[in-house]
């Protein structure tokens, strides 16, 4: 689909904060509520808007720890990807995993409570499952996401 | 600080950010007075920060996506601040995130193909500064990515 100036706009702007309502979103972008409403049901129609998601203090939540993790599996051919796939993603503290190409098979992103839960999970959730093999771990200090190239 | 009716609200709102707080008031068995009470103490104590949209990249054409995980010159100690900075000036950035661990910064990037992703990492990311070492994990496929804590 190509953008023009206003979607942009308002992919913008819902990229910052989706809780604001239609009205006052198309006031700010000089649009009546019902234009606005159109062009966003277009977007969400497309699957550009691909959904809507929480902002949560993690930390606050109870979540002080992130961790990314690059997991290879060690017995290639043998374990069933999609086995393995639908029990990692089952992991409650696991928050994404990506199929990847490099020097690891899999990128996940584990939460935990500290350091000795996020071992817990490691040793009797992630470790545990058939087939993983290296793990590199890197605590996460600080994160950003960016409007993208919109 | 979070008490049971807290955390079965966020977990109810954490899966569906658009229900409103009567739907929300009724399954948690409240009164829709008293779930905004408690909203605007989660919002004021920044426990709740909004919420945002999710974009699909690839709707819009960008079917390339790299994890580049990147090593810096610590014997430059602005080393982070320069890099950092100049990676959000790349448009195709869209994720940057510091670590404690082997990699000191990861960049999610993402291209319209190959060809184009080539371009922006020669071009962009290769003549960033301070960088010791980059490694690329190229996406295949997302398995898993709502992003929700299990609360």
């Amino acid at each position: 689909m190509t953008l023009d100036d206003l979607d942009r706009a308002i992919l913008r702007a819902l990229s910052a904060n989706a809780d604001q309502s239609t009205a006052r979103l198309g006031q700010k972008l000089g649009l009546s509520q019902p234009a606005t409403w159109r062009r966003i049901k277009r977007l969400q129609d497309a699957g550009v808007i691909a959904g809507r998601r929480l902002m949560l203090d993690a930390e606050k939540v109870g979540f002080g720890v992130t961790v990314f993790l690059g997991v290879k599996l060690a017995t290639k051919g043998r374990v069933s990807l999609e086995d393995f796939e639908r029990a990692i993603g089952a992991i409650p503290e696991v928050q994404t995993v990506d199929h990847v190409l490099g020097l690891y098979d899999y990128r996940l992103r584990v939460v935990a409570r500290d350091l000795a839960d996020f071992e817990r999970v490691l040793r009797r959730r992630i470790m545990t499952m058939p087939g993983v093999g290296n793990v590199e771990a890197n605590v996460l200090l600080s994160e950003e996401r960016r409007p993208g190239p919109i | 600080m979070l008490d049971d009716v807290d955390r079965r609200f966020l977990r109810l709102l954490q899966e569906d950010p658009a229900c409103g707080v009567p739907e929300l008031a009724e399954a948690i068995g409240v009164t829709p007075a008293r779930l905004t009470r408690r909203l605007d103490r989660l919002r004021s104590d920044g426990v709740l920060r909004g919420s945002h949209i999710v974009i699909d990249w690839k709707a819009l054409g960008y079917s390339v996506s790299v994890s580049l995980r990147i090593t810096l010159d610590k014997t430059i100690s602005r080393a982070f601040d320069d890099f950092i900075a100049a990676a959000r000036a790349v448009p195709e950035v869209i994720e940057i995130q510091t670590f404690l661990g082997r990699v000191d910064v990861r960049l999610s990037l993402i291209a319209r193909d190959l060809p184009d992703y080539q371009r922006i990492y020669r071009e962009q990311v290769l003549t960033l500064p301070h960088i010791a070492d980059i490694e690329a994990l190229m996406t295949v496929a997302t398995v898993k990515s709502d992003e929700s804590l299990p609360i």
